[in-house]
């Protein structure tokens, strides 16, 4: 039989390469200009360094953009991507041999021919197959389960893109199949089912022996594939799916600094000078920040980790994301001139991200340790939080803490002369105060909780105690430590950052020590990420881990007995400063312990809700403590004491077992106190 | 619209122990730090945010001695357009009567619509200055102000009554306002917001630049004379009470009907 080939097939006279030279020119004008536009928006936003490591930022894209190392942690929907990206991938060198052939009909790509040629194309026939299965389950598992995790409260509009997209992408396996088994049929070469199952499917459908029909089948199906191809690529810089195209340079160009947040403005030496602190529209944002905006890809994992969120606040991060890209979709339109406020005239912070989002957050970090392709938000809500405090917005409650910090190095106001108060008198344990000039192996940074909470006060002692019986060189600062600072900078006071900090360091520099150590997760990120200077610095549970591989100590069951034991991961311990194992292996060293890991757990660990100046802070929108979340997740496994290691994840627990009602049933302790009661 | 907020700057006594100064006629304050009079923080919001809707200038004065200049600087970071620290030595020891005559000679030679002030001063609690000055200035007042509006040369504003009731004024202006605290939420005060008026000159007058003589200030012109100051004797100590919780609401019943606090 005659085989029609697109490329030797006039179309209403016009020679076909010259009909596929027009689509591809219009097609390639309408997205340059498109992207052109994007990126544009990106070029006025804030300066951001990105571009050194490149190593690292190799690894990352190569690991979790090409890689997808993040998509099973859903295992379902992660299965379902991986599926589609691969086949993205290996469908691309097929997507550029049908635009040649629009050309020429023997067009191949250079290295895709002979046996190699045959393998790619029986390969690419399986994928098609794949793919259109994907599709179709993907279509079916949003019609039918609705994942709450996809909707998009209060911003209507953006369920069907998903529907679109996913129809675009299976009418382009269809009409591949149509091409192809149009062609299949025409050949009939027996036993090529095996290779080509797509194409030999396809052609069930068709009618035999008619070669005028199969052979209109067979152009048709490639013109309407190129057709719907442009068209999905123009499609996607508009639409959330644009992550198909940034998602791999939005991992590259992630931020590497763990536990840190970015500078109010990068390359500025005095921000205190400039005009504007932290973020109020699109172009205070970094061009980084916009690319993120662009890439988020409403998959709403981020929404579904976040403890704010679990417990009714408003804020939702995947729908900063939405919301700021519709803000820059709307006020820099491909057509037209960028104009801000859009028709309503709205500020983008303040009006469409409200104050109350922004308030919300506990920079926990669970939506960064979620998002398939490192997507930023600590750093956005910072920044938007310098900007309300530039403006005296902040609120009523966490303004006398802020105040206190700023007059006497506290939150809880307290006299400075009082800070090593605790230290004085203990039975089993000598603190020195390290005064200037003096050394020391250990500085223990014991930070106000430590110094002014009476509660946290008993760890700092059972700390001391721990320290002096295994006769460790160790000594606090006393009088001369401050606040480290850590909620300060994440609450936007940057100023008042810079201070607490400035007065830590000089302290540090002006004393010898070979390591700083704290039970307090956020000192230690903030001493260990923040400070513009760099100090060695332990997190205690590492200094036990090191006593106990060192033999020099030992623990027992005698304080937890018989009972079941759950850890719960501190957000600025595991995720911010990947510390998971040292507690575990310290717990785990007690003999015959029943310990159990919750659900959530190591990198997904629930925020209790926040340390620091954070405990000041009130909100009117939750209906539950995230500290009741969490020991209701504890109380799931069966635990009867919660292990944690920082000490505001323990007054937030210790609270909520009252409030939940699991006095008595469930004890809160902190790794420190626990190794203090179970030293043999 | 002018308005001249008069801000009392204050010992923070919330967490420090609190001991009696040699001669028994003040507490120790050496080691306390100084802060602005919570009820003055309002009333440096609201006229800051009068200005804001109407225009005008809003002055910050303060009768206390040099340290208070960083108090001063952050009510210019809340947004007001000058501040003035008034002090002499002379001045040492004197009475709220002293306070309003000071201040009362500060804003008469001034061009001024409004003078605000907190009702109360949270060290010594007594609530005199306002009502004085304003005698002194000849003008109206009010205490315990929760809500102002300026229009039309008048000044009409809610005050807060017992039981939750609450009193609706009107009187021209210029006036003196005594502002209960809650009125407004007052703007946060950042470092760089400080910084951002450093600049700013805040002069420093005596009793020479207002035209006073020594004994109309401090002791000299006080017409209270301080006694003594002593701290509360100790008392039997406080009994806790153990149990359950339904059991301890009980005995707490048990004990308030004892005492009479229950009928």
């Amino acid at each position: 039989m005659d085989i029609l080939k697109p490329a030797d097939t006039p179309l209403l006279g016009i020679p076909a390469p010259v009909i596929a030279l027009c689509v591809l020119v219009l097609a390639a004008i309408f997205f340059s200009y498109v992207m052109y536009k994007r990126i544009d928006l990106m070029r006025k936003a804030a300066p951001d360094p990105r571009f050194s490591n490149i190593p690292a930022r190799v690894w990352r894209a190569l690991l979790y953009g090409f890689g997808q190392w993040r998509q099973p942690r859903y295992l379902g929907a992660g299965i379902l991507h991986i599926l589609l990206f691969a086949g993205f991938m290996i469908l691309s060198l097929r997507s550029l041999t049908l635009i040649g052939r629009g050309f020429s009909s023997t067009f191949h790509l250079p290295f895709l021919t002979g046996p190699i040629g045959f393998a790619y194309e029986s390969l690419k026939d399986y994928t098609v197959l794949v793919v259109l299965i994907v599709c179709v389950i993907a279509i079916l598992r949003r019609a039918i389960f609705h994942p709450s995790r996809y909707q998009h409260p209060g911003v209507p509009g953006h369920e069907y893109e998903a529907y679109v997209i996913l129809g675009l992408v299976a009418a382009l396996m269809v009409t591949d199949m149509v091409h192809d088994g149009s062609l299949f049929k025409l050949e009939s070469v027996p036993g090529a089912y095996h290779w080509f199952p797509a194409a030999a499917f396809a052609s069930l459908f068709m009618p035999s022996h008619d070669s005028s029909v199969l052979n209109a089948l067979h152009v048709g199906g490639y013109w309407a594939h190129i057709l719907v191809f442009f068209g999905l690529l123009n499609y996607l810089p508009i639409s959330k799916h644009f992550h198909v195209i940034t998602a791999i340079p939005n991992v590259y160009f992630s931020n590497l600094n763990r536990g840190a947040i970015k500078p109010v403005r990068y390359g500025v030496e005095d921000w205190m000078t400039l005009d504007q602190c932290g973020v109020s529209d699109l172009t205070s944002f970094t061009w980084k920040h916009i690319l993120d905006f662009y890439s988020c890809a409403d998959c709403g994992r981020c929404t579904d980790n976040c403890p704010a969120n679990a417990v009714g606040r408003t804020l939702s991060p995947k729908m900063i994301s939405v919301k700021a890209r519709d803000y820059a979709y709307e006020n820099y339109p491909i057509f037209g001139k960028a104009h801000s406020g859009g028709s309503e005239n709205k500020k983008l912070v303040g009006d469409i991200i409200t104050e109350s989002e922004i308030w919300a957050c506990t920079t926990c970090g669970a939506c960064e340790a979620e998002c398939p392709i490192f997507i930023e938000y600590i750093d956005k809500i910072v920044d938007m939080r310098r900007y309300l405090i530039d403006r005296g917005e902040i609120p009523q409650s966490l303004q006398k803490p802020l105040q206190q910090i700023k007059k006497k190095g506290n939150a809880y106001g307290a006299m400075k002369s009082k800070r090593a108060a605790w230290a004085k008198g203990l039975e089993d344990a000598e603190v020195r105060i390290l005064s200037e000039g003096e050394s020391c192996d250990l500085l223990f940074f014991v930070d106000s909780c430590g110094s002014f909470d009476p509660r946290i006060q008993e760890i700092s002692k059972s700390f001391a105690k721990i320290m002096s019986r295994n006769n460790l060189d160790f000594a606090i600062l006393g009088q001369d430590e401050n606040d480290s600072g850590n909620e300060v900078r994440r609450l936007g006071e940057e100023g008042l950052f810079e201070q607490v900090s400035a007065k830590n360091i000089e302290a540090f520099k002006s004393r010898n020590f070979n390591e700083i150590v704290s039970f307090d997760p956020h000192a230690l990120n903030a001493i260990r990420n923040d400070y513009p200077e760099t100090f060695p610095v332990i997190h205690s549970s590492q200094l036990i881990s090191r006593l106990l591989n060192r033999k020099t100590m030992s623990l027992n069951r005698d304080w937890v007995g018989d009972r079941v034991v759950t850890y719960h991961d501190p957000c600025y311990l595991g995720r911010h400063n990947g510390v998971y194992d040292e507690p575990r292996d310290v717990l785990k060293s007690i003999p015959g312990i029943k310990y159990k890991e919750m659900e959530r757990s190591f990198s997904r660990s629930f925020c209790c809700s926040g340390g620091g100046l954070l405990l000041w802070y009130e909100n009117e929108d939750e209906k539950e403590r995230m500290g009741e979340v969490r020991v209701r997740m504890a109380a799931e496994v069966g635990a009867q004491v919660i292990v944690t290691a920082c000490p505001f994840c323990l007054i937030n627990l210790e609270d909520a077992i009252k409030t939940t009602g699991n006095e008595g049933k469930i004890e809160v302790i902190d790794l420190i106190e626990l190794v203090d009661r179970s030293m043999s | 619209m002018n308005i001249i907020v008069c801000m009392k700057w204050i010992p923070d006594t919330s967490e420090a122990d609190l001991t009696v100064a040699a001669g028994a006629k003040d507490i120790k304050k050496d080691d306390l730090d100084h802060d602005i009079n919570d009820w003055d923080r309002f009333a440096v919001e609201e006229a800051v945010q009068i200005k804001e809707k109407v225009g005008g200038k809003v002055t910050v004065v303060c009768v206390a001695p040099e340290d208070s200049e960083e108090t001063l600087r952050e009510c210019l970071a809340r947004g007001a357009d000058e501040a003035f620290q008034v002090w002499s030595d002379e001045m040492e020891g004197g009475d709220g009567y002293c306070t309003a005559s000071i201040l009362a000679k500060f804003i008469k030679n001034r061009d001024f619509d409004l003078v605000l002030t907190g009702t109360l001063a949270e060290d010594d609690g007594a609530g005199q200055v306002g009502g004085m000055l304003a005698a002194m200035l000849d003008i109206p007042s009010s205490t315990l102000v929760s809500k102002i509006e300026i229009h039309d040369k008048k000044a009409s504003f809610l005050r807060e009554l017992e039981g939750g009731l609450y009193e609706s004024v009107e009187t021209d202006i210029p006036c003196l306002i005594s502002v209960a605290t809650g009125l407004n939420e007052p703007r946060f005060v950042s470092i760089r917001a400080v910084r951002k008026v450093a600049s700013i000159d805040i002069p420093n007058m005596g009793i020479e630049e207002l035209g006073m003589d020594a004994g109309q200030v401090g002791q000299a012109g006080a017409r209270l004379v301080m006694e003594e100051v002593s701290l509360p004797p100790e008392g039997e100590g406080a009994e806790i009470i153990a149990g359950k919780p339904e059991e301890s609401a009980a005995r707490l019943a048990e004990i308030l009907k004892e005492k009479g606090a229950l009928g």
